[in-house]
């Protein structure tokens, strides 16, 4: 019976595989050019990079809800209870060199990956991964200890971010839209939000790495 | 035939392969990758089918950027869930190899190989 | 020639991505699962999507790679002879 059912449910698995094909291989050309109206708007955006422009003027909103969606995510991991930190011990002695010569570079890496995200590919996103992996770096070679769960500076750094970019949105909506930038202060903004937004971020990714139970 | 189609047609297969280890592994953490799997299959599809004629499209692309960022919390909150249902059930089966059918048959392999 | 190399790294990816759920030992499945994060941020490359290689490389192959082995790692500490890992 359950065999039956493993393959009644893989041949389920290949028509679904089969339609989806067949289904995107016979689609119409798209009828809306979004890429087209990106550049037509790319003037007044603020930044000249199309990814960094949709991202944090166009479609500021979604950047926006998906840094709430981490906390979220952060409080859940919380709410669940911590993972007990991991044995030390068996540390190798070439680790923690690597990471005092590596982590300055990353950190270099990070700022010149923000600063880029204005006019080419980078942003705040990647400059976060970057920090967020000189964290875990320095974790691993046990320089950093993992934080207790009622760590006061990661919870302000955070929160700092979210907020920074909440108080934005919410003092445009004066001018009548939800994170409608007036164009001439527009790359202003953007930069604002997008260092915020970097550590923040930062912040965030590592913790889901270095926030651990206390010791007991 | 576009790279846009390609990927897109890779995309499609990659989802249909993560939904096939969501629903017939049991290990949970098999089921974490093969939900991350069924994810970056979503992403190509999105990507792809917008860049099928080949020119660049930065919408879709900055929607998987802030998708990739999500996945990486979900798996996270995943990976937390997966550990204290463990602890508190003492169930050792999350990192076991998916199904029955499986882990009889690498039973059986243990047993081959235990009188050499 | 650039056709050829999308399928190659398509088939790359299909076949990595069945490793990683077929394999019987869950450590080499996250192993499988972090060359998979690899090919896809090539795959980006070829896309014209610089933006998400960036971001695929650094957090869906670094930090989810970094988490995943995390996890397997408290897994054998619980118990040590778990599936033959080592064998």
């Amino acid at each position: 019976m359950k065999r039956f059912v493993r393959w009644l449910s893989i041949l389920a698995l290949t028509v679904l595989a089969g339609a989806l094909l067949l289904a995107i291989s016979s689609l119409p050309p798209a009828p809306v050019k979004l890429a087209g109206e990106v550049a037509a708007n790319l003037a007044v955006s603020g930044v000249s990079h199309p990814v960094t422009a949709v991202l944090l003027n166009f479609r500021g909103y979604d950047t926006f809800l998906e840094v709430a969606v981490l906390i979220i995510a952060l409080l859940g991991m919380l709410a669940a209870g911590l993972p007990p930190p991991p044995p030390t011990g068996s540390r190798n002695a070439m680790l923690p060199t690597l990471a005092r010569l590596a982590v300055p570079l990353m950190v270099l890496a990070a700022v010149y990956l923000l600063w880029a995200g204005a006019f080419r590919p980078g942003g705040a996103f990647q400059a976060a991964a970057v920090l967020a992996a000189a964290a875990v770096l320095l974790h691993l070679a046990e320089i950093q200890g993992p934080w207790p769960d009622n760590a006061r500076g990661p919870r302000l750094a955070i929160a700092g971010g979210f907020l920074l970019f909440l108080a934005i949105a919410a003092a445009l909506l004066v001018n009548g839209g939800l994170l409608r930038y007036p164009p001439e202060q527009a790359g202003l903004n953007i930069v604002l939000i997008e260092s915020g937004l970097s550590v923040s971020l930062a912040v965030n990714l590592a913790a889901f790495f270095l926030l651990r139970a206390p010791k007991s | 035939m576009s790279s846009g189609l390609i990927f897109a047609a890779t995309g499609c297969l990659l989802f249909v392969l993560g939904l096939g280890g969501v629903l017939l592994l049991k290990a949970l953490l098999r089921r974490i990758l093969a939900f991350n799997l069924m994810g970056s299959g979503a992403f190509l599809v999105l990507v792809g089918l917008a860049q099928r004629d080949g020119t660049p499209d930065p919408v879709p692309q900055a929607m998987v950027l802030t998708g990739i960022v999500v996945a990486v919390a979900a798996t996270a909150l995943a990976l937390t869930l997966a550990r204290r249902w463990q602890a508190l059930t003492g169930r050792e089966d999350i990192g076991r190899v998916g199904d029955a059918g499986s882990r009889r048959r690498s039973k059986q392999r243990e047993r081959r190989k235990a009188p050499r | 020639m650039n056709l050829a190399f999308d399928l190659l790294l398509a088939a790359a990816l299909l076949w990595s991505a069945w490793r990683t759920l077929a394999t019987p030992q869950i450590g080499r499945a996250v192993i499988l699962f972090i060359v998979f994060g690899l090919l896809l941020t090539l795959a980006w490359a070829r896309l014209d999507a610089p933006d998400i290689a960036l971001a695929e490389a650094a957090i869906g192959a670094g930090l989810t790679g970094a988490l995943l082995l995390d996890a397997v790692a408290a897994l054998r500490a619980r118990r040590p002879n778990m599936d033959g890992d080592e064998t």
